[in-house]
């Protein structure tokens, strides 16, 4: 129902924008495209106000290739940079209250299955470092604990970059910003320990280094969310504004940031492993909080 | 999720025991009904019951999708009865939320599933969830929240007080106000309906004052538990849902309308007529469905009470004393929705009105000042703030009295 949605009446196609007709006729949708094939169909994002050589933007970019099945999937986001770029896409996109993600895709993902019982309908959670750890912190904890199917994805600049460049909770102890002004006094909060606490069956540390690994965790964590439980994917999506990368060097710093503190991390239930291994039998070789 | 008929056990607090299979096949045998057959055919049957019961039964009538709880006083029965009907296989989908921004926001997101959603809460519950609560009209969102008013204040009380709602009627959502048990249960089944008309699609709230209805009982004509309403259709409505089905409403997809330019502000601007025009919109429904905005008594009378929620029942007593005791006949106005607010309905019935009086459960006067705002230039009577009781303070009739005739002495 929702591809015949997507198509174009045949008596409006001559005015359709080219844009349209290459999203019906060259998108993404009922296949799974791969990140190898970027540049050879229309991509569920292209156009964006973020600023120039934004990480966030790349890896949002990656993430929709990543998705299983982006016709029936819905996004939900909050303020921060990210929803400039989500809000963009072509998939149904809920940018709603402060820090209210969480409870807004629990009870969505909650109607919908029991709506569509015989269609999966994917819930993802796209938000910042301040919208999930800070203001988001008791929604994105309790969709955890109650086991709730999304995914979660932080997108996290370690800063408030939409707001100016304010401090986070997920900005480096020591770190001299705004509301900081004499550095941050405190560690960044430990997301993915929480995640574990909570036995959140799929858990990703990663940064955009490697964009074919960020469309397979995506696709990973979604499934295992359908099927399994909550999944939380934290990606280092660096600010280059606030923190003053040059343009050029963004991957560079991201490179270097994935050496020193921000390495890939997976850990994958064996539940979640066994159910991978179910739906694909070779593929599936996720590894048990890999380090590197 | 989605057990429904398959459940259990009820929650413990709801009363200990395992349901029984006749329980919850009377569940699925529920039959669906017509509102008009629901609301006025069918025939009723009388309850000595509490407003939290009233509450309950309204909902196991109302074909609810998803509900979702979180306790506090004096609403927290409520919401565990729902969960016991939730047991029972007559709500499908339940949870108990975190804190009220989780709850408020989870059923928005239920009711952009295309669900029909409902909650509850109270005072403080209202307030913390007040910025989602106010966010819904904009995100034309049917639901149904049941507010058991009380106090909101320091130093921090559990008791009856409605000063919340004066945040609440400027928010966009569509407001009634129930008298007692009986109302609580009607407004509350015809709430799902006219929240999800096509040129409504809103929030509605229901309110009552706590304790003083929701701990109380009071007789309730109710049809049979066999009948509930039709279920939601989220096809026709004002905005489409987001279940992937159907071209998606575009509200965030704009940049101009995150930005700060003169396109944003016309867009956001006329976004907010839109919703305050669909809460007139509505005006229809509760006419057709809750007998008007307003109740009048004695609408010749000199000196008029108006008033709202449970101070309506003290008045309609004093109103009975001052002709009975005092051979005075009075006026009182009851008005059911505040919002919209009945303003033309005040007008005419104030006409010839030489005082008017707006006894109020709460410290602010906020009847008061949309009473005062919509009869400026319509009406010569004297409109008198008060009397007003607020923190848990009963309202007596006497002291209704006091303020009907300024020149007797009552003791109160």
């Amino acid at each position: 129902m929702s591809m015949d949605n997507l198509k174009i009446s045949p008596a409006l196609e001559k005015y359709m924008t080219k844009e349209y007709r290459d999203l019906v006729e060259r998108g993404p949708y009922g296949k799974q495209k791969k990140v190898s094939e970027m540049g050879t169909f229309k991509e569920i994002i292209e156009e964006h106000p973020m600023c120039a050589g934004c990480a966030m933007t790349l890896f949002i970019r990656l993430t929709m290739i990543g998705l299983p099945n982006p016709e029936h999937t819905i996004l939900v986001g909050t303020a921060g940079c990210g929803r400039l770029a989500l809000s963009q896409t072509s998939i149904p996109f809920i940018y709603g209250n402060y820090g209210d993600t969480n409870a807004v895709a629990s009870g969505l993902k909650r109607g919908l299955e029991m709506r569509f019982p015989e269609q999966p309908k994917d819930v993802v959670v796209m938000a910042g470092d301040g919208g999930l750890a800070d203001i988001g912190f008791s929604t994105v904890l309790h969709s955890w604990f109650r086991k709730e199917k999304f995914t979660t994805i932080m997108l996290d600049n370690e800063v408030y970059g939409n707001t100016g460049g304010q401090e986070s909770g997920m900005t480096e102890r020591g770190a001299i910003l705004k509301m900081a002004p004499k550095g941050k006094k405190y560690e960044k909060m430990d997301m993915l320990g929480l995640a574990k606490t909570a036995n959140v069956p799929y858990i990703v540390r990663m940064t955009v280094t490697n964009p074919t690994r960020v469309a397979s965790v995506v696709r990973k964590a979604v499934l295992i969310a359908r099927e399994i439980g909550p999944t939380f994917i934290q990606a280092y999506t660096s600010c280059n504004i606030e923190y003053a990368i040059p343009t050029p060097k963004v991957i560079d710093d991201a490179k270097s940031l994935e050496a020193e503190r921000y390495g890939f991390q997976e850990f994958i239930s064996d539940e979640a492993k066994a159910f991978l291994e179910s739906i694909e039998p070779k593929k599936a070789k996720a590894t048990k909080s890999t380090e590197d | 999720m989605s057990e429904g008929a398959g459940v259990e056990v009820k929650p413990s607090s709801a009363g200990a025991g395992v349901v029984k299979d006749s329980e919850t096949s009377e569940a699925t045998r529920q039959k669906v009904v017509t509102p008009e057959y629901m609301f006025f055919e069918a025939p009723r049957e009388r309850a000595f019951i509490t407003g939290s019961e009233a509450a309950k039964e309204a909902i196991r009538r109302a074909n609810v999708d998803v509900a979702i709880s979180y306790p506090i006083t004096p609403q927290s029965e409520t919401m565990q009865q729902v969960g016991a009907l939730w047991a029972e296989g007559y709500v499908k989908e339940y949870y108990r939320g975190e804190e009220e921004i989780g709850v408020m926001s989870a059923i928005a997101g239920s009711s952009r599933a295309g669900a029909r959603s409902l909650t509850a809460t109270a005072g403080p519950g209202l307030m913390r969830g007040m910025e989602v609560v106010a966010s819904w009209p904009g995100g034309r969102m049917p639901i149904v929240l049941l507010i058991m008013c009380r106090v909101i204040n320091a130093p921090l009380s559990i008791q009856p007080d409605n000063a919340e709602l004066a945040y609440l009627i400027n928010t966009g959502n569509i407001v009634f106000h129930a008298e007692n048990q009986q109302d609580f249960f009607d407004y509350t089944l015809k709430a799902f309906i006219i929240s999800e008309r096509p040129e409504v699609t809103l929030p509605v709230a229901v309110a009552v004052d706590g304790f003083f209805v929701t701990h109380a009982r009071g007789y309730v004509m109710m049809p049979s538990k066999d009948i509930k309403l039709p279920p939601r259709d989220p096809y026709h409505e004002a905005v489409p849902v987001m279940d992937n089905e159907n071209p998606p409403a575009r509200l965030s997809r704009d940049a101009p309308i995150q930005k700060s330019n003169f396109i944003s502000y016309h867009v956001h601007a006329s976004w907010q007529q839109e919703v305050w025009a669909a809460v007139e919109r509505s005006r229809k429904y509760i006419d057709m469905y809750m007998g008007g905005l307003v109740e009048i008594v004695n609408p010749d009378a000199e000196t008029i009470v108006i008033a709202s929620g449970s101070a309506v029942s003290q008045s309609r007593e004093a109103v009975r004393q001052a002709e009975e005791d005092l051979g005075e006949r009075i006026g009182l106005i009851k008005i059911r929705s505040l919002r919209p607010f009945p303003t033309k309905e005040l007008r005419d019935a104030c006409k010839n009105a030489k005082r008017i009086i707006v006894p109020e459960f709460n410290c602010v006067g906020w009847l008061y000042r949309d009473i005062a705002a919509a009869l400026y230039g319509h009406s010569k009577a004297e409109i008198i703030p008060g009397p007003r009781v607020f923190g848990g303070i009963s309202l007596p009739t006497e002291m209704i009295l006091q303020y009907i005739f300024p020149d007797k002495k009552f003791v109160f």
